[in-house]
């Protein structure tokens, strides 16, 4: 755990979930799972945010929202995209109004697959988002540098 | 003094030419010529007093001939009310007037006074006599600017300029003649004038409501008219003097609580704050000038030369419960206001209220306290007037929420208005530190109430002020450009009242030292320094800091390279920070409002608790006093 | 003395203010049943936040925030310094301006409402903390915290009401619940972050740099109710503060947020009742 950054910061965003992951995510903040034990904070804020993490295939009502929330995010950040639904459309996937996963919008680092994914999983999927954000805080502490 | 007949005539002289004059350009001229002289006098009036040693001075002893005009002055107010009253059905001033008018009639022919000095001049009066100049000179300038582009928006009212500026002029040499007089029948005259002009200025649009509020501030201010009469009356048939230095020694409760009677009326404190609301339909510069810089000072005035007579006495005891009550529930009030020019109304009635709230304690550190606040309030208030006023002329309209991201659109109205709401509030200017020392001192007298009305009072007048001020600040983009239409004259004095203001606060230690401690010393014979030293050396470290930081802030944050992205709206901001898709997936405006809590703080809900309240304290008071309790 | 103990205050009150937010995340986690972060936690946060990029959504707010910082620092500075207690408590509202000004100038809806909540939030805490000030020039004669601190008896003798009514309020001052209307660090709530919504990377760090500077300037009060002129009244200070820290963190988990106007009213009536009553007794007494 050495090398994983200490402080991610987490938004949580419904694309067109059916709220199964949504509740399992909750879950993860409860006595149980305890996710703050790693730094981990459940933000409302894109201002505020590290780990954009998102449940739901996307459809059209929430794509402009998907990527305006994704601009918000100030850099280094990393996007997990959570449950079958939001990494590749799942069952909804033929829908007339569902675009597809995630990664049909924004990159997306992470994927989470389950239905409904389980906290063990999300947790573990977060970890690993945050061991990617180290490396995008390496490269963009370089850029930086550089400029 | 030779100067003091051509003080008050000057400005007189000018008034009677500008009623005449109907060309526009020539009356801005004589305007700016007469706002000049009366400056210039002013000043050449404080070099020849200090060039005769510094001394108070009492002066005309024999003045047979002027107590007649002033009779034939007063004969023809009179005449002027009871016409008026008669024309508009309201009974009530003229019946007033005429009590009060005789009342004195038969105190100047039955009684014999022995013959006294008329006027004053000390440091106070002098201080009155600058502000009134160049405040009062400074408004006369702006109005040249301002009532063209009153009269551009406002078709509907018949173009009455030349009365308008003839009445400012008036009312300099009424409040010249007012401030300096000794004799309580000589300042009992020019106080009438003062009434009548107000009452003619509210009057000015002649809408039905501009004639209701002018009279009922005509009967407000009467009423206050009758007390000081009285207390004459008393003073006459008693003492036989109607010197205001022989009442402060005498100090009898009965004519002196008749005089502050008086003065509450004019400085609007409750139960007679309404007519001061009402006054808020004249155009912008009357209410800089009179209600709110000078004309209500009067009535605050008046109590300061009172004040030594005050200390710990039952007089005392109601003017200060009127003042700070009347501090806490006008602050209150302004909360739920969102007509600009009605803020400052509530915030100059709640100011006046703690300064007479000092006056009333009557101790060396709350008069020092409510010097202060009156020189501070004086300059900032007229400023926030006039911005006000010019932004109403921009904008159309004085609604604080149609100011929302005014610093974008009219940024150096809103650096004016800014730094005159900074003055009324903020650490480490003047109101705030005059503010200071007057808790300390309600500590001192031991006073419960007061020091918890303050504690309240000041808490709610942060929040009017810090919401409007956050109102300004927005960096909000606002569809329709707004073109800023302020003329040359009103920016000139918006600016020598700002720069004013900056200086007067860099210059708090010396205007402590050099100019209230010596007036100090002449209403109480004696001084110590109300602030030490380091107090106020930390404060100019606090002032120096107030400017420095925000500025160095400034590079600090400029050199910090950003990007600017739009602001959260959940996600569904419209990209231009104005709109957001809603529900309907259409764009819908995004409107912000500000906060008025008006069902607790509205004067729907408070006025007439308040005023009950207050009308309660001076009726039980008055009967006391009456009854010979005290 | 008086320059040590301002550096100090300059220097260690981010530290120490960060540490006790790390103690109260921990005491609040095992209120929950739940293990929290670790100690350091806040400055593994403060560290990223300096790391990440500056966005914003104008180009003034930075600047108001660090303002902010800045004359959070000087109130500070004028308490630990020894200087007076009510222009301490004057700049301290002159900061809190500048926040609510930062929070005003993004015009934005969550913001806003943040910024009008924070400065409900003034006007109900203000009048007890001047009245705990005068309590203060009561019990020993001075404004001066030097004077303060070098009296006989520790001035909470004689302002026990002050003192519990000003627990009361400081809830607000920390943040906490119930009275974190403003913005709290608690996620999921109806106003987003509130008056930090807008506030990102650098500008956040900033204002919780302040919040530990306020923080501790608030404790440094608390102080000056125990303090008197003995050695022994350092220790019993400091462990009264711990007790009252510990008691806020309480009412934090077991209290749930209440409405503007609760607040407000219930801020007043106990600023009424406790201060109020209190002043009384001590004008009478003094």
């Amino acid at each position: 755990m050495a090398k994983v950054s200490k402080s991610p910061w987490l938004l949580h965003y419904d694309a067109s979930s059916c709220n199964g992951c949504d509740i399992e995510v909750l879950d993860c903040l409860t006595p149980k799972y305890d996710i703050e034990r790693f730094g981990i904070i459940n933000t409302g804020d894109p201002f505020q945010a590290d780990i954009l993490l998102i449940t739901g295939g996307v459809n059209s009502q929430t794509e402009p929202v998907v990527k305006q929330l994704y601009s918000q995010i100030p850099e280094p950040k990393v996007v997990v995209a959570v449950g079958i639904c939001a990494c590749t459309g799942g069952v909804f996937k033929e829908c007339y109004n569902i675009k597809g996963g995630i990664d049909t919008v924004i990159p997306v680092d992470v994927y989470v697959p389950g239905c409904a994914a389980r906290p063990e999983a999300i947790i573990d999927g977060v970890v690993q988002a945050v061991a990617i954000l180290d490396k995008k805080r390496e490269e963009y502490r370089r850029q930086k540098n550089a400029k | 003094m030779g100067l003091i007949p051509v003080l008050i005539g000057v400005p007189a002289v000018f008034a009677v030419l500008l009623s005449f004059i109907r060309q526009e350009k020539a009356r801005g001229v004589v305007v700016y010529v007469g706002a000049g002289s009366v400056m210039v006098l002013s000043l050449a009036f404080v070099a020849s007093w200090i060039q005769n040693g510094s001394m108070i001075e009492k002066v005309y002893v024999n003045t047979e001939m002027v107590d007649h005009l002033m009779m034939v002055g007063e004969a023809f107010l009179m005449g002027l009310i009871v016409v008026l009253s008669i024309k508009y059905k309201r009974f009530f001033a003229a019946l007033l007037s005429v009590a009060q008018t005789s009342l004195l009639f038969y105190v100047e022919l039955t009684t014999d006074l022995p013959e006294a000095e008329h006027m004053l001049v000390d440091r106070l009066a002098l201080l009155m006599c600058v502000i009134v100049a160049f405040v009062g000179g400074f408004i006369c300038i702006y109005a040249v600017g301002y009532m063209k582009g009153y009269h551009h928006h406002h078709k509907e009212f018949k173009d009455r300029q030349p009365f308008f500026f003839s009445m400012l002029f008036f009312f300099l040499a009424a409040m010249f003649g007012l401030v300096l007089s000794l004799n309580l029948i000589w300042m009992y005259f020019f106080w009438e004038i003062t009434s009548v002009i107000s009452f003619l200025l509210i009057g000015y649009t002649r809408t039905e409501e501009a004639v209701r509020n002018s009279f009922t501030a005509l009967w407000m201010n009467l009423l206050g008219g009758l007390g000081f009469a009285a207390g004459i009356a008393i003073m006459a048939f008693t003492i036989h003097s109607v010197q205001m230095s022989d009442l402060v020694l005498w100090g009898a409760p009965l004519p002196v609580a008749c005089l502050c009677l008086a003065g509450l009326t004019k400085s609007a404190q409750l139960p007679f704050s309404s007519w001061l609301l009402g006054a808020m339909v004249a155009p912008t510069p009357s209410s800089a000038l009179l209600h709110s810089a000078t004309m209500v000072k009067a009535g605050v005035y008046l109590l300061i030369r009172l004040a030594p007579a005050l200390n710990d006495t039952i007089v005392g005891l109601m003017v200060s419960l009127i003042g700070g009550f009347t501090f806490i529930a006008a602050s209150m009030m302004a909360i739920a206001q969102n007509d600009g020019k009605k803020v400052l109304a509530f915030s100059t009635i709640s100011n006046l209220g703690l300064i007479v709230a000092c006056a009333g304690i009557g101790v060396e550190e709350t008069v020092w306290g409510a010097v202060l606040l009156m020189i501070f309030h004086s300059v900032s208030k007229s400023m926030l007037f006039q911005s006000v006023g010019a932004t109403e002329n921009c904008l159309g309209s004085r609604d604080i929420e149609d100011m929302h991201g005014m610093l974008l659109r009219l940024p150096k109205l809103t650096y004016i208005m800014g730094i005159g709401i900074a003055g009324m509030y903020l650490a480490p200017f003047g109101m705030l530190i005059s503010k200071w020392v007057a808790l300390r001192a309600f500590v001192d007298s031991e006073n419960v109430l007061l020091v918890i009305f303050i504690a309240f009072g000041s808490a709610t007048t942060m929040f009017y002020w810090t919401k409007w001020l956050s109102k300004l600040i927005s960096q909000h983009h606002a569809r329709d450009n707004v073109t800023d239409v302020t003329r040359r004259d009103e920016y000139l004095s918006m600016f020598v009242h700002a720069g004013c203001m900056l200086l007067l606060c860099l210059l708090f230690p010396l205007l402590s030292t050099n100019l209230v401690d010596p007036i100090m010393l002449e209403l109480f014979g004696y001084a110590r320094p109300v602030l030490s030293m380091e107090v106020l050396n930390t404060m100019a470290i606090m002032l120096v800091s107030v400017g420095i930081v925000p500025l160095s802030m400034f590079f600090v944050s400029k050199a910090a390279h950003k990007q600017l992205v739009p602001i959260y709206m959940s996600g569904v901001n419209e990209g231009d920070d104005r709109y957001f898709v809603n529900s309907l997936g259409e764009p819908e405006h995004l409107y912000l409002s500000n906060w008025y809590l008006r069902y607790q703080f509205g004067m729907r809900r408070l006025m007439r608790p308040s005023i009950y309240f207050s009308a309660a304290i001076l009726v039980v008071i008055f009967c006391l006093i009456l009854g010979g309790a005290v | 003395m008086q320059v040590l103990s301002v550096i100090g205050y300059l220097i260690l009150a981010p530290l120490a203010g960060g540490l006790l937010d790390g103690i109260d995340r921990i005491i609040s986690a095992r209120m929950q049943r739940r293990k929290g972060p670790p100690l350091l936690q806040p400055f593994y946060d403060i560290g990223k936040l300096f790391s990440k990029e500056v966005i914003a959504v104008n180009n003034v707010q930075m600047l108001l925030n660090l303002s902010y910082l800045v004359f959070l620092a000087i109130a500070g500075s004028m308490l630990f310094a020894g200087k007076d207690i009510l222009m301490c408590l004057f700049i301290l509202s002159t900061a809190d301006m500048f926040l609510i000004m930062g929070a005003s100038s993004d015009s934005s809806p969550y913001a806003n409402l943040g910024a009008g909540r924070e400065m409900i939030q003034m006007m109900a805490y203000e009048p007890l903390t001047l009245i705990v000030a005068v309590g203060f020039y009561l019990s020993s004669g001075s404004f001066q915290v030097s004077d303060i601190i070098g009296q006989q008896y520790s001035s909470v003798l004689f302002m026990p009401g002050m003192l519990l009514g000003f627990m009361f309020t400081a809830a607000i001052k920390f943040r906490k619940s119930p009275f974190d209307l403003s913005t709290s660090h608690h996620a999921h709530q109806e106003m987003v972050k509130g008056l930090t919504t807008e506030m990102s990377g650098p500008t956040l760090a900033i204002m919780n740099i302040a919040e530990y500077y306020e923080m501790i300037l608030i404790l440094g009060i608390f102080c000056l109710f125990f303090l008197n002129g003995n050695w022994w009244s350092w220790p019993l200070a400091i462990a009264a503060c711990a007790v009252i820290f510990f008691l806020e963190t309480l009412w934090d988990n077991a209290s749930a947020r209440l409405k503007w106007k609760t607040l407000l009213d219930s801020c007043w009536v106990i600023t009424l009742l406790f201060g109020g009553v209190n002043l009384l007794i001590l004008m009478l007494l003094k």
